[in-house]
């Protein structure tokens, strides 16, 4: 099921949740909302569903509008974030609970019920937990109930309110591959809302960027990743070094390699910003270049694939974290205090508006 | 008092040790604690029963086996029958409008099911006489249509369940408050009418609540004295309730029967506290009481 | 901002559950209270300021609010103790006594107003031993006490116990570790968390006990100016027919009520913010 959502603006009191807001999605996509709590991604998914109404805006799904239809008409299945388990029924009631509540008209048989419970067990992997209570199921396996509960009206369009939010990371893992994979079988339209930006790139086909209740940037993992149009895209996807006004151009702006400004402008009012990547800074132990900057080698984590180096420069209190690989690590043979010379070898400059 | 932390392994009572009294205190507390039970509690408990057998069998038995008891008991059941139900709908629907919903004066609402706890049973009588007794608002109209709601079983049905409004939406709201929206909103999303989420998904949740709610209003609308005092007019026979007819006894100086008829009503709140007891531990472990072998197997397996 | 009456959702049953709450509780418990207020205002003020300001009315406020307020006290101290003994201590028969601790709420208010007489009259099985050392309960003022401490005892307890349940003992621990003993302890660290929840108990027991009636006629001896309680004296004047005269005294009561229920909310506002700042 295709969605478009169209300029849609949500308030909650005197507070903005969703502003001006404009998406599309295409059939068969899993489509990941991204950002910081309190962006506005979760009440989106709620109005996807029908579990709020936007004050302005309207939803299409499907090219037929929605927006005034109530959540039983739309045939959405909505994964919430505390899986919303009934508590005082089995698993095997619980995946069947959608199925025995329609009009006895539309109601399949009890064996068919029985056969479908089984089914959607199998395919979520419990089929051994059927008799057991939501109380009984670790956070991972009630996640799946939920998932297998939300499956059972054959629903045109799934929503997953962080659906590994309450998950330890190791679960967190197996079940993001897993939904993948389940995603590929079933091509199911779905959007997925989520504060890590690992689960997003890993999971979606595309991502949503949202921030302060609108969207940042819209792409698949490469392009948002690897292309950030904003400064705050830049900064929520993977750790950044920020190196700010006149300091920073001079040192590195005209550094080597990759050198790339959007939105040039010589305006007084604004200045730059340069963002770069841990990985996208080069180490040396000699000057081979003018703009190269003069670091001291701060703290040295080697703990991991990575080696992380914290580096400080005499100029200013800021720490810069470079990250190298272990080989890189081994040739320099850095010790703490030693002085090192870094320059970029990409980065990004934005220019802002003067705070 | 020698089993004193007697549950628990030696290490855990040394690390109890830090944060708790030295032996002497805890037994002088214990022992405080118990001298005051045993004053104001346990000797008035064993005393209702120790009276009303004092007679001997025979007469305990007799004390409910006379016209004016039966009749106190009937009207007692009777009353309970109306103000129970009414009130457990009141509750229930009270209570799902506060907890699932978010409305403007809301606070005000919640005052005002909690006035009749604030309210002096008298009171509660008195405002009643004042709508509808011979002096009252709809007095002379009521009079001349002949229908008697003072001094009369209506009256005494009102200020009942005036007295018994709050327990059952006091029982039922900071639950469903504390459990939340999300499983009915999730049965709205897989297609469940209003009435099929309230019923399949709603009511199991709540039902040990529900069921202890209507067995307190049970208790209190059985037993309430003040406000049905004031509305009754003590008609032997007619408007007397079990605790009007226990007043009449003991003003009567026949001790053996008022404390027979009170001793039925104190096993009354006997059950009502095994109730809650027993509701308590149901609340508090859900998975155990649904199955207890697979919750322990789960307990194990995790 | 636009004014919300409801934020909108999708669970169905507002306008019918909500409508007939404010149905129900209109016709049974706003328009017979403000029947009441209505009442009084056929008297004018000089005759109702006469009405409730009699010698034996005012007596009965300073029994009824004075026995109330020690009998709250009471069940401060007591009902603390009974809460930290069941919270903090494991002896034979606990559950059970935490479970008779409801006992005066549940039990009917002229059972316990007969009991207490009987066990606490001259020849009962308290009063034989008191009478001797010249302490008279029954039918006199110190009855009304004992009763109005029974049906107070609950609500301190009850109050004061799930606080200290919740209590985290690892800043007992921690006081210890700076070297607190454990008198000090309890007073810098265990009673300041206590305050809000104690004082909402006794606060509740003395607004229940105010308003009690079942339990005191039977003990008091109800003697007008020495042990009359203003709730019997309401009953004694609607049985002579001075309706304006009850519905005077009514209304001071209402009001005391009122105030106190407002207190009650200021208190568990206050419990209640200071436990979320955890």
């Amino acid at each position: 099921m295709s969605i478009q959502v169209d300029q849609v603006t949500k308030r909650f009191g005197t507070f903005t949740v969703l502003n001006d807001v404009s998406l599309h999605v295409r059939e068969g996509e899993l489509v990941a909302l991204l950002g910081p709590s309190g962006c506005g991604k979760t009440t989106l998914l709620r109005i996807l569903a029908g579990l709020e109404r936007p004050d302005q805006g309207r939803i299409f799904l499907q090219g037929t509008e929605v927006t005034d239809q109530r959540i039983n008409e739309r045939r959405v299945g909505f994964v919430f974030q505390h899986y919303a388990l009934f508590r005082h029924m089995s698993v095997a009631d619980n995946v069947a609970f959608g199925l025995t509540v329609l009009p006895r008209a539309q109601r399949p048989s009890v064996t068919r019920i029985q056969e479908k419970v089984r089914e959607l067990l199998g395919l979520v992997q419990l089929q051994a937990m059927a008799d057991r209570y939501p109380s009984q199921l670790s956070g991972g396996q009630r996640q799946r109930v939920a998932l297998a509960r939300a499956l059972a009206v054959e629903p045109k369009l799934l929503l997953l309110d962080e659906p590994f939010g309450a998950l330890d990371a190791k679960v967190r893992k197996e079940l993001r591959r897993w939904l993948r994979r389940l995603h590929d079988e079933l091509h199911i339209t779905g959007i997925l809302v989520t504060h890590d930006q690992e689960e997003a790139l890993e999971v979606a086909d595309r991502v949503v960027v949202m921030h302060q209740g609108r969207i940042e940037q819209v792409g698949t993992p490469d392009e948002v990743y690897e292309h950030p149009a904003t400064p705050f895209v830049y900064q929520f996807l993977g750790d950044v070094n920020v190196f700010h006004g006149r300091v920073a151009q001079e040192q590195l702006a005209h550094g080597s390699v990759g050198a790339e400004a959007v939105l040039p402008s010589d305006v007084p009012d604004e200045h730059e910003v340069t963002f770069v990547r841990p990985h996208d800074l080069e180490v040396n132990r000699s000057r081979t270049n003018s703009s190269q900057l003069e670091a001291n080698v701060r703290h040295v984590l080697a703990a991991g694939s990575r080696v992380r180096i914290e580096l400080s420069t005499q100029e200013s209190a800021q720490v810069i974290e470079v990250e190298l690989t272990k080989e890189r690590y081994r040739e320099l043979n850095l010790r703490e205090g030693e002085v090192v010379f870094v320059h970029p070898r990409h980065r990004r400059v934005f220019k802002l508006p003067r705070p | 008092m020698e089993s004193i932390n007697s549950t628990g392994s030696k290490e855990l009572q040394w690390k109890d040790s830090l944060t708790t009294e030295s032996p002497l205190v805890r037994r002088l507390l214990i022992a405080a604690a118990f001298l005051y039970l045993t004053f104001f509690l346990f000797v008035p408990l064993l005393a209702v029963f120790v009276e009303a057998l004092k007679g001997g069998l025979a007469a305990y038995v007799g004390s409910f086996l006379n016209d004016d008891a039966i009749a106190a008991i009937q009207l007692t059941l009777l009353v309970a029958a109306v103000a129970v139900p009414l009130n457990a709908l009141f509750g229930v629907a009270a209570a799902w409008a506060i907890a699932k919903f978010d409305f403007a004066g809301k606070q005000i609402l919640i005052t005002l099911i909690d006035m009749p706890l604030a309210v002096s049973p008298v009171i509660s009588g008195l405002i009643y006489v004042l709508l509808f007794g011979a002096q009252g608002w709809l007095g002379p109209w009521l009079l001349e249509n002949d229908i008697k709601i003072i001094f009369a079983l209506p009256g005494i049905v009102l200020a009942t369940i005036f007295v018994t409004v709050p327990f059952v939406a006091r029982e039922l709201i900071p639950l469903m408050q504390s459990q939340g929206r999300e499983e009915e909103e999730a049965a709205i999303t897989l297609g469940a009418s209003g009435w099929q989420t309230f019923r399949r998904v709603t009511l199991p949740n709540i039902k040990w609540s529900l069921l202890y709610g209507v067995i307190l209003c049970n208790a209190r609308a059985m037993g309430e004295f003040g406000a049905v005092s004031v509305v009754s007019g003590h008609i032997r026979g007619l408007t007397n309730t079990m605790p009007l007819h226990v007043e009449i006894l003991y003003n009567e100086y026949n001790a053996v029967s008022a404390f027979a008829v009170a001793s039925l009503l104190t096993l009354l709140a006997i059950v009502t506290l095994a109730a809650k007891a027993i509701v308590e531990r149901k609340i508090h472990s859900p998975a155990i009481v649904a199955d207890p072998i697979a919750g322990v197997q789960a307990g194990s397996s995790r | 901002m636009r004014l919300m009456l409801k934020q909108p959702s999708v669970l169905p049953g507002f306008g019918l559950t909500l409508g007939f709450s404010v149905f129900y509780l209109s016709l049974i418990v706003l328009i017979p209270l403000s029947g009441l207020f209505f009442k009084t205002s056929t008297l004018s003020w000089e005759q109702f300021w006469g009405v409730i300001t009699t010698p034996r009315a005012i007596a009965s406020y300073q029994l009824t609010f004075g026995v109330s307020i020690v009998g709250a006290i009471i069940n401060g101290l007591f009902g603390s103790i009974i809460a930290w003994v069941l919270v903090r201590y494991h002896f034979p028969g606990q559950s059970l006594v935490d479970a008779l601790v409801d006992l005066p709420f549940a039990l009917p208010t002229a059972v316990a107003g007969i009991t207490l007489a009987a066990i606490y009259s001259p020849n009962g099985w308290i009063g034989q031993y008191l009478d001797p050392l010249g302490i008279k309960v029954a039918f006199t003022p110190l009855g009304v006490l004992v009763a109005l401490t029974f049906i107070g005892l609950p609500f301190v307890v009850r109050t004061v116990q799930p606080v200290l349940q919740d209590l985290d003992r690892e800043v007992e621990e921690a006081a210890t570790t700076l070297g607190a003993n454990r008198w000090q302890t309890f007073w810098a660290v265990i009673m300041p968390e206590l305050w809000p929840a104690l004082l909402t108990g006794i606060a509740m027991a003395f607004a229940r006990a105010v308003g009690e009636y079942g339990s005191v006629i039977f003990i008091a001896g109800n003697m007008p100016l020495k042990s009359e309680i203003t709730p019997l004296l309401i009953m004694t004047k609607l049985e002579q027919y001075d309706y304006a005269g009850a519905t005077a005294l009514g209304v001071v009561m209402l009001v005391a009520s009122f105030v106190l229920a407002l207190m009650i909310n200021l208190l568990q506002w206050w419990s209640t913010a200071r436990h979320r700042n955890q």
